[in-house]
């Protein structure tokens, strides 16, 4: 039992706030949301320098992972530093293709993983779970009103598929160009624990996120992958960093069959847990701003931040991120869907909590765009709900606990 | 990172196990804040004891195994997932024997720790006055001069357990005219049924006599019951509630079996969808907390330190309990106001828990100007 970072990783910890505190991440984001990515862009390969594409892929593919706690390592660090982009999303597309060469299909990994790993292929990813047949990969565009990011959370959960009883017995053979019908089997509602259900069920928007910006749009439904050719227009986020659209329907066909559904719950896996070590970095950022601001901001002749009624509202935003920091690197040693869940709930609740308090105690100023807090104060809410609600999240700790409940200790 | 436990820590595990599943009685004890609860408590000790499961992270020589942090935290899981009977000796092996390992003499060991591992002696504590709560500094009681030792006079209040203990400790006034309200206290120890000691129980809010004030009338206590020197009995006294605060008041094993409980209530209620949430949390939060003090304790066993870092840990643990049985009591329905049923003492004990080892609004404090650096400011 050594439950702390290594030097190394505090190291690198370091070495990654000095390089993103020197990179004006604060215009990068604005100029994101304006859909200029070119500063945006530059960090990406910054990251890239410093190795953090190479976290989740094995040797093979030039990577060094896979690496989960060096990932919350680094995605605490994205996040302290509101870095834009498709962040999670390329780091669990790196998952997924390497899963899918360690399943044996080895093509996908080949070509694309050295790009994600050199910084020069932005990935996004949307996994779905199999809808019914018309909304399948050769289905037309769902409207767009049903495009909203709110849309209701039973759109495309899995459900029986009509032609299960035609299913392919054998859907394990990658098959790049002529893609059989994903296998029906797998898409029962209660599939394997470690695989479907560990994707938080992400996909029913079917919204990749900064598709606009990304160089591949890696989209996976059922048993499919697929390389989408285009993206549907942006919907505006309530963060205008975060651009989300629609990949085009069809596009090229990457695998199928069963390893692909595996695959994509691992990924979707290391999709919540990146996204988790995110909020928890959004929330520590916004904490120490405001506490700097507190300090400085004075009210009826004294610093508002010597008021108890100030103090006490940070010590609870503090006490909320700590207690969900170690779940985070507890999730990364084992990336058990329980686990990561659980991470995933009290990061993303603990981070939004912290938005709430920056903005109260900054009060006015605090609900301006203008103030660089903004970018950091958006980032709270969808990163929360992203890869997983907490409601969702909070589902899948129960469906982990199996007959020993809270069997989580030795 | 790593979270794996030795084989030792393993075989350790296993035996503490097996002997618990021999040992811990098939029906729960009578509540120990009654009389014949208390004394089946006692007796609990002693069986412990006779196995050396009393204090299992003490040295041998006061009936311990040396068992380090980790071993500590194993053990309270098993101890907890057993079922096994709440500690009636807490007070004393959480606060008072830290104090005496730091700060007593070996013959004050020597004297006071083999009693208290075995529950011959159970300890309470005396703290607050009616005057002096969370301004603990602005106790009255006073220890005055005479031959051969002390005599202490004044006012202590909430003690608990000490309607049915032996012995309490606490802090007493020495230099009336020191230059601040945190000099001059000195550190004692003293018999319960000493004369001039009046024990007056309190009910608390179920009525059991859970805590006592206690009147002192020139309560005789030799030199040899002071610990540390005279005068520096709020530095010792701090350094115990940096004890209590910290890893080894509430152990994550505690918190694991109640989720456990809570999850086995919730499944036999038919899952009530209204409480998902809230049981997911309580199991969500018993293994943020296990995480926590594992990290707490690996700083420790790499020679660092627990500062007010655990006064997050007071925190969490305190409302996290309180949220756990109310939960409990919402599956429950109609029955849940039941004094008799299986979560009702539990309930009751946990609302005290933001209140005693310091209220919740003082760690808020510490949190926020120990670890934020805000600046201090009035109370």
């Amino acid at each position: 039992m050594r439950f702390l970072l290594t030097d190394e990783q505090q190291a690198f910890a370091r070495a990654l706030d000095t390089m993103l505190g020197a990179a004006d991440t604060a215009a990068a984001v604005r100029a994101w949301g304006a859909g200029d990515h070119t500063p945006g862009r530059a960090v990406w390969t910054r990251l890239a320098e410093a190795g953090v594409w190479s976290l989740a892929v094995p040797e093979a593919y030039e990577g060094v992972g896979p690496l989960p706690v060096e990932t919350v390592v680094a995605f605490v660090e994205l996040g302290r530093h509101a870095v834009p982009g498709p962040l999670a999303e390329t780091a669990a597309a790196g998952a997924l293709l390497s899963r899918l060469a360690a399943l044996g299909h080895d093509t996908p990994a080949k070509r694309l993983l050295p790009g994600i790993v050199g910084g020069g292929t932005m990935a996004t990813l949307v996994v779905s779970e199999p809808g019914p047949p018309e909304t399948g990969s050769a289905a037309p565009r769902p409207e767009a009103g049903s495009a909203a990011p709110d849309g209701p959370p039973e759109a495309g959960s899995a459900r029986p598929r009509p032609e299960a009883a035609s299913a392919t017995p054998d859907g394990r053979a990658e098959t790049v160009g002529a893609a059989p019908r994903p296998e029906a089997g797998s898409a029962a509602p209660d599939g394997p624990p470690e695989a479907g259900s560990a994707a938080p069920r992400p996909g029913a928007l079917g919204m990749a996120l900064d598709a606009d910006a990304a160089d591949a749009v890696l989209v996976v439904q059922g048993e499919e992958l697929r390389l989408a050719a285009g993206h549907g227009p942006v919907v505006r986020s309530l963060d205008p960093a975060r651009r989300l659209a629609r990949p085009d329907a069809g596009g090229e066909p990457l695998a199928v069959g069963p390893a692909v559904a595996e695959a994509a719950g691992y990924a979707a896996r290391w999709a919540a847990l990146a996204t988790a070590a995110q909020s928890l970095g959004v929330g520590l950022a916004l904490l120490e701003r405001t506490v700097s601001y507190v300090k400085q901001r004075s009210q009826f002749g004294t610093p508002i931040g010597s008021f108890q009624a100030v103090k006490h509202r940070l010590a609870d935003t503090l006490l909320a991120l700590e207690f969900a920091r170690p779940l985070l690197y507890g999730a990364a040693l084992t990336l058990r869907t329980a686990d990561v869940a659980a991470a995933k709930a009290a990061a993303g609740e603990a981070g939004y909590a912290a938005a709430r308090t920056a903005l109260q105690l900054h009060g006015a100023v605090g609900y301006t765009e203008e103030l660089d807090l903004s970018l950091w104060l958006r980032k709270a809410r969808p990163l929360r709900d992203a890869w997983g609600t907490p409601a969702r999240c909070r589902a899948l700790v129960l469906d982990g606990l199996g007959d020993r409940p809270g069997g989580f200790g030795g | 990172m790593d979270l794996t436990h030795t084989a030792d820590e393993d075989a350790f595990r296993a035996e503490a196990r097996e002997w618990l599943r021999a040992h811990v009685p098939a029906r729960p004890l009578p509540s120990l804040e009654t009389e014949v609860g208390f004394a089946a408590h006692r007796a609990w000790e002693a069986e412990l004891a006779a196995d050396r499961w009393s204090v299992v992270s003490w040295p041998e020589r006061y009936g311990g195994r040396d068992a380090g942090i980790f071993r500590w935290l194993v053990f309270e899981e098993e101890y907890y997932a057993a079922g096994a009977p709440g500690r009636v000796s807490q007070n004393g092996i959480s606060l008072l024997a830290p104090t005496l390992f730091d700060h007593g003499t070996e013959e004050q060991r020597a004297r006071v720790l083999p009693s208290m591992a075995s529950g011959e002696a159970v300890w309470a504590q005396a703290w607050s006055e009616p005057e002096a709560g969370s301004d603990l500094a602005a106790l009255r009681s006073r220890a005055v001069r005479t031959d051969g030792g002390w005599l202490l006079s004044g006012h202590k209040t909430w003690s608990s357990r000490a309607a049915f203990a032996d012995r309490a400790f606490g802090l007493f006034r020495t230099d009336p005219e020191a230059a601040k309200p945190h000099h001059g206290l000195t550190y004692l120890m003293f018999d319960l049924r000493a004369p001039g000691v009046t024990v007056r129980p309190i009910g608390r809010l179920d009525g059991r006599p859970a805590f006592a004030e206690l009147f002192l009338d020139e309560v005789f206590v030799p030199d040899e019951d002071v610990i540390g020197e005279p005068g520096q009995g709020w530095r010792i006294a701090m350094a115990t509630t940096g004890d209590e605060r910290g890893l080894t008041l509430r152990s994550p094993g505690r918190f694991l079996a109640a989720a456990d409980r809570l999850v086995r209530l919730w499944r036999e209620r038919g899952e009530e969808p209204g409480a998902r949430d809230r049981v997911a949390d309580a199991v969500i939060g018993a293994r943020a907390y296990q995480l926590f003090t594992a990290a707490g304790a690996s700083r420790f066993a790499a020679g660092g330190t627990i500062g007010a870092e655990s006064s997050l840990n007071k925190l969490f643990w305190s409302e996290y309990d309180i949220t756990l049985h109310e939960t409990a009591l919402d599956l429950l329905g109609p029955e849940g106001e039941r004094a008799d049923q299986e979560w009702a003492e539990g309930y009751v004990f946990s609302l005290a828990g933001p209140i005693y080892a310091g209220t919740n609004e003082i760690q808020r404090d510490i949190v926020a100007e120990r670890l934020l650096g805000l600046p201090k400011g009035r109370r």
